[in-house]
């Protein structure tokens, strides 16, 4: 077990890698940089920009510099802790994104959770109800769920919560709690407000959940232990509970890798119709404006969360099930 | 030994050894099926898929005669009318049958909160009229052309889904933008296929380091957030660009981000299949890897291509919506059911002018008919297993 959790850390250090060179090549393609656009504006509003200044300026933030320097340049300083400095906000990226990162974090963590309550009893009670009309109905919803764009039913939703709840519109918390610290009071209002990103972001993904463990039981409750066990006279629920769920939990935890990403994704898309102080927005902001450093690290945090994810629930399976293979490297 | 006749019963009826083996027509029929006919059959037993495939049909055609199935041009802009509301559509008036028609709309601006107000005009009839010449088009931008399937009655309007702040009839502008957002899935999932065919047949077929780097690949692509990553390629398409040429880089990014499970799926059918009899043989009769992969391995598992190609189109549909909505996917004048939705951007759109999130109703349907389409011919395509 040690020495699987080993290599898999280190399988990580080059996926890493290849993901950073990946994404400095993304934020770097635009035509120009932070400073072109920059000067193209203060141009179009009728100004004149001093030519030595922005030599200066250019020098001064390595945009002068071939691409591969820059790319050291960055990849040296986000193992320093240093992630760059934002042009946008004039501070290093660091300070800018802080509260975001764990915002971010709080809103996938409570979205997966989600996923998992709300999949978790449907799909086993779709399996066991095998073509009921509440079988119909329940995956015809997920199906619904998944096919609604996540942007939409976030605005209808935030409708609806200002007009039956009253909550204030946009945000992650009342507005009298922004830039304040942590207290009971703004816990309490960021869960008000969680819940309609959580609903919004999770029921995309519960429809692809609850059929996958729906087709999984179905195909354990098939098998003879369970008809044996049955034959013996285990009363069904403890049968079920037993055996055959159990057996179809794998491909649940395994699940965690692929929904990580997703749910990042929903993430990004709902926090900027939503206006959730989240990395959505900002990452948006970032890549319009060429703020490279910004875009840069948000890709990169993205991107490792995931990772890490995927790491946990390949260990989470080993952990759980014998059956799997140490050797041989990475699951497949 | 005498010659007696035998005892036993003897039938003259003429005796055919081979009766029991031989087919009746309709097992004949059944057997001698090429595997894309039993597909065929088994699809047809799953209604909801049959259905599905004729709505999307449907929908495909229509995007060949937008304009004639749409009322109106994608760019008459109506001053008038608004931000209408939909126009109902009645059948009878003064308790008479008087066939589909709708009420002349009489506007009001409300003074107090200056909101434009409409109601119905219950003297002012209009009849709609059918295969009827009205709204000036281009066909396909190359002849000119003003028949359409309804138009509303002369002089009077017909908005059956509302106008947009621009006074333009939302149900024309859908009928358009089918014809983008229906492309931009076909298209991309083309780019998916053949990346998917290539990259995994090659890790497939050779193994050993090719396969370890396509893997590797494969692995890194599925750990980046699919949306961020859309974002960042499409916030890099120059500006400068046609909107064509935003089209088709749209179409290729969500292409060349949505192959690895194609890829992935190749890869471990051809580990399986190359070891076979059939392509080992065809190697040792001097076979081309190019022909051994195309004619021998691929059609033994095309049909799981097909249906899991059909799954993954609506998420690229959904992707276009989303990046268009963003503002980083398509721009006007190009109109998808992205692009539309664009203008439901703030909650006031919700509150005031709902009919504007209407073009998610198409979205809904195609992303929906292409899942339940997909899952049938997943079903159908093992055809020669039982149940």
């Amino acid at each position: 077990m040690l020495a699987y959790f080993v290599r898999r850390i280190l399988v990580m250090i080059p996926t890493l890698l290849v993901i950073s060179v990946l994404i400095f090549a993304i934020i770097q393609l635009p035509e120009g940089d932070y400073l072109t656009s920059q000067i193209a504006e203060l141009e179009a509003m009728g100004e004149t920009v001093a030519k030595e200044q922005i030599e200066f300026l250019r020098k001064q933030y390595g945009l002068d510099q071939p691409f591969v320097v820059q790319y050291f340049h960055w990849l040296g300083g986000m193992l320093r802790g240093d992630f760059g400095y934002s042009f946008e906000y004039k501070l290093p990226v660091s300070q800018v994104v802080g509260d975001r990162l764990f915002l971010s974090f709080l809103l996938s963590f409570s979205t997966i959770i989600f996923t998992w309550l709300i999949a978790f009893p449907i799909g086993v009670y779709s399996a066991t109800h095998q073509y009921s009309w509440a079988d119909h109905g329940l995956t015809f919803l997920g199906f619904l769920g998944l096919a609604t764009p996540n942007f939409l039913l976030a605005l209808v939703l935030l409708y609806f919560a200002n007009v039956t709840f009253g909550t204030s519109i946009g945000g992650l918390m009342d507005p009298v709690y922004l830039n304040q610290p942590m207290s009971w009071g703004k816990f309490l209002s960021v869960l008000e407000h969680l819940w309609i990103p959580v609903l919004v972001i999770g029921t995309s993904h519960t429809a692809g959940m609850i059929r996958r463990l729906r087709a999984n039981l179905l195909d354990e409750l098939q098998k003879q232990y369970v008809v044996t066990g049955r034959a013996k006279g285990l009363p069904p629920f403890r049968l079920l509970m037993k055996y055959p769920l159990r057996m179809s939990l794998n491909p649940f935890i395994a699940d965690i890798g692929n929904l990580l990403p997703q749910v990042v994704s929903g993430a990004a898309i709902v926090a900027i119709v939503l206006s959730l102080p989240t990395t959505g927005p900002m990452l948006l902001a970032a890549l319009r404006s060429q703020d490279m450093y910004l875009a840069g690290s948000f890709l990169m945090f993205l991107s490792l969360l995931t990772v890490i994810g995927m790491f946990l629930s390949d260990l989470a399976l080993a952990a759980l099930d014998p059956r799997i293979r140490l050797h041989g490297g990475i699951r497949r | 030994m005498s010659d007696h006749a035998t005892e036993h019963y003897v039938s003259t009826a003429p005796f055919d050894p081979y009766s029991i083996e031989r087919l009746t027509p309709e097992q004949e029929r059944y057997y001698l099926a090429s595997q894309w006919r039993m597909m065929w059959w088994r699809l047809k037993r799953h209604r909801l898929a049959v259905v599905s495939g004729l709505v999307l049909l449907a929908m495909y055609l229509s995007i060949i005669v937008s304009e004639i199935v749409a009322p109106y041009d994608l760019h008459t802009r109506h001053t008038d009318f608004i931000y209408a509301p939909p126009q109902n559509v009645y059948f009878f008036h003064d308790g008479s049958f008087v066939g589909p028609s709708v009420y002349a709309l009489k506007y009001r601006l409300n003074m107090e909160t200056l909101k434009r107000e409409y109601s119905e005009n219950h003297d002012a009839l209009q009849p709609l009229r059918f295969f009827c010449l009205g709204d000036d088009y281009q066909f396909w931008g190359l002849w000119e052309g003003s028949f359409h399937l309804v138009c509303p009655a002369e002089g009077g309007t017909l908005f059956l889904l509302g106008t947009d702040r621009l006074g333009r009839d939302i149900l024309s502008r859908i009928v358009y933008g089918a014809r983008i957002s229906l492309t931009v899935g076909l298209v991309g999932i083309t780019i998916s296929f053949l990346l998917g065919i290539t990259l995994g047949g090659l890790a497939g077929y050779y193994g050993g380091w090719i396969d370890n780097i396509v893997q590797r690949l494969i692995e890194i692509i599925r750990s980046f957030p699919e949306l961020p990553l859309w974002m960042a390629l499409s916030a890099a398409l120059p500006v400068t660009w046609s909107p064509i040429g935003v089209f088709i880089g749209i179409s290729v990014i969500l292409g060349l981000i949505d192959w690895t499970g194609l890829g992935r799926a190749v890869r471990s059918k051809l580990l399986a299949l190359r070891e076979e009899d059939f392509a080992v043989a065809a190697v040792l009769m001097g076979a081309k890897p190019s022909r051994v992969i195309a004619r021998h391995l691929l059609p033994n598992f095309m049909s799981h291509l097909i249906a899991s190609a059909t799954l993954s189109i609506p998420s690229m549909i959904l992707g276009e919506t989303a990046l268009s909505f963003l503002g980083l996917g398509l721009r006007p004048p190009i109109t998808s059911w992205g692009v539309l939705l664009t203008e439901a951007q703030n909650i006031n759109v919700v509150a005031l002018y709902p009919w504007l999130m209407l073009p998610v109703v198409p979205v809904i349907i195609v992303v929906l008919a292409f899942n339940f389409l997909g899952d049938g011919l997943r079903d159908a395509a093992d055809p020669y297993k039982t149940g």
